[in-house]
């Protein structure tokens, strides 16, 4: 180490509701060796010391939903060595991207008093969808575990190491019993992306898709399998519709069920 | 400072995007506004249409930092609605992923956040060069309250457990024991914790605040009771709205409540603890009064030690949940949905949060009215700067402007949850 500058880590926010930032301040056991090894140089719920960019690496939690927001993000990213995003607003929109599928004019002039007062895009977008994105790291919120991989791998120069494949298998690898097979109820869990570790089922819950699609899910298939369980039109609707109803593969399906319930 | 102007552009150690904007003239303060431009995300609006199942995983996702308080008013609203009780164990449960949210919620903002403000350092990491003992302690502390969220609710943050009627599963009351360890030494560190806290320096500095807070027949309030304060309020939830309005301000997202005929108030744990200290477990009444805090704390800057007793509390509570706990037949009551009109209020870490729903006979959402606590309180905060501003009106101008993050950090504020809580009239569908 000796004299080698200590690469420096940025957190910044967006639209969101500060859990995703909050799971690198659970990280109790490991925060106070990675202050050691990184200069925590911008991190505003945790810290008012601020320090001058350029950042090695930025972790952009929140969507885009503003227009001040929209230059913000530019700026952001011209600091950043390393862009990564974390969580389902970041990746995907949020849950606030439920706006999209409305018509927002009479959207926000149903809901304020003062439409006048506020500032905000008609939707809600991903970081990506406005910058180059180095890495995007799934969830709401994001497992702690999977942010310290990815903050590891970058700072030493590699790609992180966080499966793609479905919870199906997180289940398969904790023993968990299908929901879906051996109760009959519901389970999102085949078409999401891998990473809470499976905690619905063991819950004896249906997934809720929190983790965003996986690589080439079958949507279809899954809702055919919802309907022959007795969901409803409906149900299914609202399930693709969660925090990550913006991701594409969520937004093709409930677009879908949509059309039939209208 | 005789003129000038203090801009803070982003506040640090909140949760959430504000500013703080302040002019001097004259040496008399002309213009004081807390800025929140954290963006709106309507939840209010977007809940429409949804299923009274998904509120409780909806509203958890409004604040990241108190997701089980969202919750709790959610179910709370719903039950209401139906006509449902929820008693016995699955009502202690409750209590208990509450017990963990506040332990949770109140050593990060104690010893994280607010703490550095008192000694001088720009955040807990600085601080910790100086004070490893004691960030250490507030870490662990905070992590035996993530413990109790991730046991009974999944995960820390958004947990998945919770629903209307109760939960999707109950712990067997051998899968409870682990905690038992852990929440002894945490009810030992949180002691110490309020004795520390009770020896920092504070301005002198008191405001004669009304305080409103639950009240309990006879439990320090989590999920019910009655809307009281030192003033003579004492009313139902279902008069929160005849009693409190909302406003909206041009330099804020968020609303400014007060209440009717009457202005600005305070909710959080000095309301909290000052209308209800005699329902404060033994133990910490004692350690309250041995730290010289009287039983009602008048000095916001003195809330530090406040959340310290609660935290206190807290791990007592749950102590005694775990220990009387039976696991029941069912983890949930059976819900009927019907039509009508639910509320709920209960008490988040930051204060009272209000959650009102009208529903159609499937239980779909048609209206949804959602008060956090900081809301309420953003009119006092600004009380508050002004005052202690105008008292301290001599100080150079870099240590004004520290002072004043100090004020706004005395409450902890949840800047996330105070936005996007704008009065949604009726659906027009």
């Amino acid at each position: 180490m000796g004299k080698r500058r200590k690469p420096k880590l940025a957190v910044w926010k967006f639209a969101s509701c500060d859990g995703c930032q909050l799971s690198l301040l659970n990280c109790v056991d490991e925060l106070p060796a990675l202050a050691e090894r990184v200069e925590i140089a911008h991190f505003l719920e945790a810290s008012s010391a601020v320090m001058k960019g350029p950042y090695d690496l930025s972790l952009v939690e929140g969507s885009i939903t503003t227009p001040r927001d929209l230059e913000r993000i530019l700026q952001v990213r011209r600091v950043s060595k390393f862009l990564v995003t974390i969580g389902a607003c970041a990746t995907a929109g949020g849950i606030q991207a439920l706006r999209n599928f409305k018509d927002v004019k009479e959207f926000v002039s149903i809901v304020y008093a003062r439409p006048d007062y506020i500032e905000t895009l008609e939707t809600s977008t991903p970081i990506a969808d406005h910058v180059p994105v180095d890495f995007e790291l799934h969830g709401c919120p994001i497992d702690k575990r999977q942010l310290l991989e990815v903050i590891g791998a970058f700072l030493i120069g590699r790609r992180p190491n966080v499966p793609s494949h479905s919870v199906c298998i997180e289940c398969k690898l904790k023993g968990t019993v299908c929901v879906m097979v051996a109760h009959g109820t519901p389970c999102l869990g085949p078409v999401t992306h891998a990473g809470c570790g499976a905690i619905c089922p063991s819950y004896h819950r249906g997934c809720y898709g929190c983790f965003g699609p996986k690589e080439t899910p079958n949507t279809a298939s899954l809702s055919r399998e919802w309907s022959r369980l007795g969901a409803s039109e409906q149900e299914i609707l609202n399930v693709f519709r969660g925090v990550n109803a913006n991701a594409e593969a969520f937004r093709k399906e409930s677009d879908l069920h949509a059309r039939r319930n209208d | 400072m005789h003129d000038g102007t203090i801009k803070v552009k982003g506040l640090a150690r909140v949760e959430g995007e504000g500013g703080l904007y302040l002019k001097i003239k004259g040496g008399t303060v002309v213009d004081l506004r807390l800025e929140i431009f954290e963006p709106p995300r309507f939840f209010e609006a977007l809940l429409r249409g949804r299923s009274f199942s998904e509120a409780p995983d909806i509203t958890a996702r409004i604040c990241g930092i108190c997701p089980v308080a969202y919750q709790m008013s959610a179910v709370h609203a719903m039950e209401d609605a139906f006509g449902i009780e929820v008693d016995g164990p699955l009502r202690a449960l409750r209590r208990l992923i509450y017990c963990g949210e506040w332990i949770a919620s109140h050593s990060l903002h104690v010893v994280m956040l607010h703490a550095p403000d008192f000694l001088g350092y720009p955040d807990g990491f600085k601080m910790a060069k100086d004070h490893p003992g004691i960030v250490e302690r507030g870490w662990q502390l905070k992590e035996a309250g993530n413990e109790i969220i991730a046991l009974l609710g999944g995960r820390a943050i958004h947990p998945i457990n919770v629903r209307v009627g109760g939960f999707y599963k109950v712990p067997t009351k051998r899968e409870l024991a682990p905690l038992v360890e852990r929440l002894k030494w945490a009810r030992e560190a949180a002691l110490e914790l309020v004795r520390w806290t009770a020896a920092l320096p504070y301005p002198e500095f008191e405001q004669d605040y009304e305080f409103v807070s639950l009240r309990h027949p006879f439990e320090y309030p989590f999920n019910e009771g009655r809307l009281v304060s030192n003033r003579g309020l004492t009313i139902s939830v279902r008069d929160y709205e005849n009693q409190f309005v909302e406003e909206q301000v041009p330099h804020s997202h968020a609303m400014h409540s007060r209440l009717i005929g009457r202005g600005a108030y305070l909710v959080g744990p000095m309301a909290r603890y000052s209308l209800n200290f005699d329902r404060l477990s033994p133990l910490a009444q004692d350690a309250a009064r041995t730290a010289g805090l009287s039983p009602v704390c008048r000095n916001p800057f003195r809330s530090i030690v406040v959340r310290s007793v609660e935290i206190l509390h807290a791990c007592d509570e749950a102590l005694r949940i775990i220990a009387d706990y039976e696991m029941p037949e069912q983890p949930a009551v059976p819900v009927r949905p019907r039509a009508g009109m639910g509320q709920g209020c209960t008490e988040a870490p930051r204060g009272m949060l209000y959650h009102r729903y009208r529903l159609d006979d499937e239980g779909l959402i048609r209206e949804a009215k959602i008060v956090p606590p900081t809301s309420q309180n953003q009119t006092m905060i600004e009380d508050d700067l002004r005052r202690f501003v105008q008292a301290n009106i001599g100080l150079p101008k870099d240590e004004l402007g520290l002072r004043c993050e100090q004020t706004i950090r005395n409450y902890d504020p949840c800047i996330s949850c105070a936005t996007h809580f704008l009065r949604l009239h009726y659906d027009r569908e």
